[in-house]
């Protein structure tokens, strides 16, 4: 991509930016006014940038795609196939803006809307964490998508509740060459129980750009469960970026799937910012075709006793390109930290490709941490073995790909959404050439 | 049991197999019949294994000399999985751990592929479940171990266990068991043998590949041949791996060099 074309594409988005009507909220425009400026003086990363090397996001570039206009045409049963039986609190955003008529909200123990309501409700909790994490100094994505920010889930989990059901937030793209920026924010209060299921899906094949960004904060002893769902269609792009702040003796558990988009890319930084946090962060990417899935995560952790397990796996056939990145810091103080990370690539095909990169920084002496990154094809001990039980090898090299993935799948705790992956996973298994 | 005029299930005749074009099996001869146990005993190192294996259809194996006729039809000729839904078995030394896929599932897609080859009835998930459970007492396994990923995490007896329980499912005509002793404490011994006993019967046939007698004190053979080099260089009955057991395997090597002088001379 040439240089020349970033401020074209970046001046063409800003023009529609200043279409855009002031929040009544004073710290709201500062801090859009601070993204847009942000904006001003930035470039869109190339391949020359060492955090975007192995991902040529080029073809964005000439596509300028407008911010979507809301689309009140879409009917509850054009969706329903996307709900979850265990859901009994479901926002709903079409090209990023919410819905209500789609959505469900039934309980009255925490907090969930969308941000422009709980902006009147609750500004002053949103004024101190809305754009606290996801910091757009250096993160022109981070910087558009709060240039842009309207419409977002907001989800407060009180002190001390527990909230057994998982909460749905389903972001769906109807439209063809716009660009949404969605946007997700998590509160977990001290003691609080929370599952989010963070959901990106596509009615059609259209070409679209999603840019958008979670944040979660977690309080002292809050735990919560974040399963996040890419399933955008294959022409589209998925820009995201998850920033997560632990405190003390919080607990993050993530599960992180991908299975759409042209190109995606999943930044997710965890900070553990107080002793004796604890993550566990696993991710797949199930890609063929001409799909590029890049996934970076950075788990920082600063305090003592801190612990994060990490696995991540990538499935690519065809001519795709999976890309994972995962850094951890263990900082001076953060001694007695125990940290793993795994990163495991199954490629189906000669033309597949990989790159991963796992990086430890460690400043502190007391800290047991391990990594290990591998690169293979289906294992011939295997395939013989299920060969061996009467499977013909297409069904015994099917069964092992649907395998490696459904490791990770089945450590969602949602059965429904478990068994719309694990379906999900064995039919992009099976409509492969093997 | 050596049941007379019983057919012919497995003819091995002049079997020769290299790996990597290193020669292995250097021509086995071995017949093996109806409702017949046999036991193949040897040095680490003496093809035992890699015999098991070729008949299997280990494509890291290349035969180049000899049959192998399986109820009268060429072996060599088929695939892994077609020796196996004709009714070969082997239970492996080392199975294989499958994370991501359940127990029940595996068994369930196994169990179903042959029965179809076989003209029979498929079974669906609860049936299969029933029908699963009852062939677990056999080798008393819990009900935890058809939720559970295939032989993930499972102790040396429980994968052992989990063999013999394919085995049951599959019916096979000819089971062949690779050091399925090895790792196991004497009562996982004790199980697998009980439920290798209840599954064998007159109309199939077992072969045991084994270093020690005593998987051969709960099942018993008719047979007993000792491989070295590649090659069965004696065949006895079942006093034989008692005979193995106190003078372990040097007197036969030594026998053969005296028979080797005897023909030189």
């Amino acid at each position: 991509m040439s240089e020349a074309t970033h401020p074209d594409y970046l001046e063409c988005l800003l023009k529609s930016w200043q279409a855009k009507p002031a929040e009544p909220l004073s710290w709201l425009n500062q801090l859009r006014a601070q993204a847009i400026d942000r904006v001003s003086t930035q470039k869109l990363p190339t391949k020359r940038d060492e955090e975007w090397r192995f991902t040529d996001i080029s073809p964005l570039a000439r596509l300028p795609y407008r911010p979507s206009q809301p689309d009140p045409n879409l009917h509850i049963q054009d969706i329903q196939h996307l709900f979850l039986d265990e859901v009994k609190n479901r926002l709903v955003f079409v090209d990023g803006h919410f819905s209500r008529q789609l959505s469900v909200i039934t309980n009255p123990d925490f907090t969930i809307g969308n941000l422009p309501e709980l902006l009147s409700t609750h500004a002053s909790v949103l004024e101190s964490h809305l754009g606290q994490y996801a910091r757009f100094d250096n993160n022109v994505f981070t910087a558009l998508n709060t240039a842009f920010l309207r419409d977002g889930a907001v989800i407060i989990a009180p002190k001390n509740t527990a909230v057994a059901e998982p909460i749905h937030v389903l972001f769906i793209a109807t439209q063809s060459e716009v660009t949404h920026y969605p946007r997700c924010l998590l509160i977990g209060e001290s003691g609080s129980r929370v599952t989010l299921i963070e959901d990106y899906a596509a009615l059609g094949k259209a070409a679209y750009i999603t840019n958008t960004i979670t944040e979660i904060s977690l309080a002292a002893n809050a735990h919560a469960q974040h399963i996040r769902l890419q399933r955008e269609s294959t022409q589209a792009f998925h820009l995201a970026n998850c920033a997560v702040s632990l405190a003390h003796a919080s607990n993050y558990q993530s599960i992180s799937i991908a299975l759409g988009s042209r190109i995606s890319r999943y930044n997710l930084d965890v900070r553990l910012t107080d002793e004796a946090a604890e993550c566990v962060v696993d991710g797949l990417a199930v890609i063929s075709d001409h799909q590029l899935a890049d996934t970076h995560t950075c788990i920082d952790h600063s305090k003592p006793n801190g612990t994060s397990h990490q696995q991540h796996k990538c499935i690519a056939d065809d001519t795709a390109h999976a890309v994972f990145n995962g850094k951890i810091i263990v900082r001076p103080h953060a001694q007695r930290t125990n940290s793993s990370q795994s990163s495991r690539n199954l490629l189906l095909s000669k033309t597949a490709q990989v790159d991963t990169k796992p990086q430890l920084e460690i400043f502190a002496d007391d800290v047991k941490c391990s990594h290990g990154a591998t690169v293979g094809q289906l294992d011939q001990e295997e395939i013989f073995y299920l060969r061996s039980r009467g499977l013909s090898e297409k069904a015994a090299r099917n069964l092992l790909t649907y395998a490696f993935g459904a490791e990770i799948i089945s450590r969602i705790p949602v059965t429904s959404l478990r068994q719309q992956l694990e379906q999900a996973v064995l039919d992009q298994t099976q409509s492969n050439s093997l | 049991m050596i049941i007379e005029n019983s057919p012919t299930i497995l003819s091995v005749q002049g079997l020769r197999a290299s790996i990597n074009g290193t020669e292995i099996l250097k021509g086995i001869d071995l017949t093996v019949k109806s409702g017949e146990i046999h036991a193949i005993m040897g040095l680490n190192g003496s093809g035992k294994s890699t015999f098991a294996k070729v008949l299997a259809g280990h494509s890291a194996y290349e035969v180049t000399g000899g049959t192998i006729q399986f109820e009268g039809e060429n072996l060599l000729e088929l695939p892994p999985e077609e020796r196996a839904r004709a009714g070969l078995f082997l239970a492996f030394q080392y199975p294989i751990e499958i994370p991501g896929v359940a127990n029940t599932q595996f068994l369930r897609l196994a169990y179903n592929t042959v029965q179809a080859q076989r003209g029979k009835e498929e079974l669906d998930p609860l049936e299969f479940d029933d029908f699963v459970r009852e062939k677990m007492k056999l080798l008393e396994m819990k009900p935890d171990f058809l939720d559970r990923s295939v032989n993930e995490g499972f102790s040396g007896g429980e994968k052992k266990r989990n063999e013999i329980l394919q085995m049951a499912l599959l019916e096979p005509k000819l089971s062949i068991l690779d050091e399925t002793d090895s790792g196991l404490d004497i009562d996982a011994l004790k199980i697998v043998a009980n439920g290798v006993n209840r599954i064998t019967h007159k109309d199939n046939a077992t072969i045991l590949v084994t270093h020690y007698q005593r998987l051969l004190d709960y099942i018993v053979p008719d047979f007993v041949h000792v491989m070295q080099a590649g090659r069965i260089v004696m065949t006895g009955g079942k006093e034989l791996a008692l005979e193995l057991e106190t003078r372990g395997y040097d007197w036969i090597s030594a026998n053969k060099q005296q028979a080797m002088a005897g023909v030189r001379a």
